[in-house]
């Protein structure tokens, strides 16, 4: 089964889509519908701007000063366009705390919902059928794919983005680092501790 | 469309999740030109969001299911792109233009790409009071429209409470039909008992939100 997933790349479909999507753009272009120095700007943004690294600078103030942490689960929004160095965030940013007692994990059942300013585009296996069937009815085992073990008394939550509304989870924050700077802090945020599918790392 | 294969949320057999180290953004360099061509031609303001979402639901369920990701987006784009009479099928057949493009209010312009997209704003003047407020108890309706819901199958007529008010936004059942129907409605995240959802052998503690829609509920 490890390789029945339904995004898994087939080469025959490879080769039939660069001819299609080479053909549509041509004809989108020529039509002046768009300009292809735009598409290239987009596709570069989302390759190295846009990533789980803004996300993570938002995560790491959130450790440090809980006057930021309180803002932030008040009004995601608000809270994660403060810091400015980090990508804007359209409406409707949600932050969502774990605690020893309540691990929180998103998941779009219906289509790919992902807060991109914060997390950059979603991985494939967020958008594949296996991951948006089994979190709301199994979690824990979906965890387990990701080799993560809760304790047996966390219960968990599932936020399916079901509107235009975004989640970003706000994982735990390691022990070993007390004292640490949000620079430092933020290297330990991952992209799958803040969908919930992973944690912090630890400090090595 | 609604009861289609898109909404899988609790369905079995898909096997396990398969993470990829180090993932690509894009897989293959067409998957980014259809990522920016998505976006491009959704400025022109011609469909909404949830009209994209409905051309995918649109997809013959075996061509859903077989296809990657950005492929759904493809097929999804061509289909709009052809029913606003944008594109034709003999120009897709021939990989070019055949005939002068139509005039669009909005086109996508390099020096709008230039900082990262700020998402849209959904969020709309209310038009009457919200008739629920955080703590009510409140049931799902049975809903099964032959057209675009964001009320997934596995949360339809279930008890649940309200957690949250989200404000007033865009519907999406009746923006997927047109650009002109924003029908605004108050949103709800709406948190389940995990048991109301799968029965006694659900995962103990289990609670699973939605993000719903007024007419998606009523008093329990």
């Amino acid at each position: 089964m490890a390789h029945s997933h339904d995004d898994h790349q087939h080469g025959s479909e490879l080769s039939e889509m660069q001819l299609r999507v080479r053909a549509l753009e041509t004809i989108l272009a020529e039509k002046g519908y768009v300009d292809p120095a735009a598409l290239d700007r987009i596709v570069e943004t989302y390759e190295t701007e846009v990533g789980p690294h803004n996300g993570a600078k938002i995560v790491a103030r959130a450790w440090v000063d809980p006057a930021f942490k309180a803002r932030l689960l008040a009004d995601g929004t608000e809270a994660a366009n403060s810091l400015g160095h980090v990508s804007p965030v359209g409406s409707h940013l949600i932050a969502i705390e774990n605690t020893p007692g309540q691990h929180n994990l998103v998941v779009c059942t219906l289509c790919s919902c992902y807060p991109w300013e914060v997390l950059g585009l979603p991985p494939v296996w967020y958008k594949s059928a296996p991951f948006r069937s089994r979190a709301v009815i199994d979690p824990r085992s979906v965890l387990a794919d990701f080799g993560v073990a809760l304790p047996a008394e966390t219960t968990i939550r599932v936020w399916d983005s079901t509107a235009e509304t975004r989640f970003l989870v706000v994982p735990m924050r390691p022990p070993g680092t007390e004292g640490w700077s949000e620079e430092r802090l933020a290297e330990l945020v991952t992209r799958d501790s803040m969908v919930g599918t992973g944690l912090a790392k630890r400090p090595s | 469309m609604s009861n289609t294969i898109p909404d899988m949320g609790g369905m079995h057999g898909f096997g396990p999740v398969v993470p990829e180290e180090n993932e690509p953004t894009f897989h293959a360099e067409w998957e980014g030109r259809v990522h920016a061509m998505q976006r491009a031609m959704g400025t022109t303001g011609l469909w909404t969001i949830d009209g994209g979402r409905a051309s995918l639901e649109a997809l013959p369920p075996v061509e859903y299911l077989r296809s990657s990701y950005y492929r759904r987006w493809f097929l999804g784009l061509e289909q709009r792109l052809l029913k606003h009479g944008l594109v034709s099928d003999d120009e897709i057949a021939a990989g070019h233009s055949l005939r002068r493009g139509v005039a669009l209010n909005r086109t996508l312009k390099l020096s709008d790409v230039q900082q990262p997209p700020t998402r849209g704003n959904f969020e709309r003047p209310s038009r009457a009071p919200a008739k629920f407020k955080v703590g009510d108890a409140v049931h799902t309706r049975q809903l099964n429209p032959a057209t675009h819901t964001r009320l997934p199958r596995y949360a339809r007529d279930k008890f649940g409470r309200i957690e949250a008010i989200r404000g007033c936004h865009v519907f999406p059942d009746t923006a997927a039909l047109s650009v002109a129907n924003e029908d605004p409605e108050w949103l709800y995240t709406v948190v389940f008992d995990g048991r109301e959802l799968w029965g006694d052998a659900a995962e103990p503690g289990l609670t699973v939100s939605i993000d719903a829609f007024e007419p998606y509920l009523e008093p329990a």
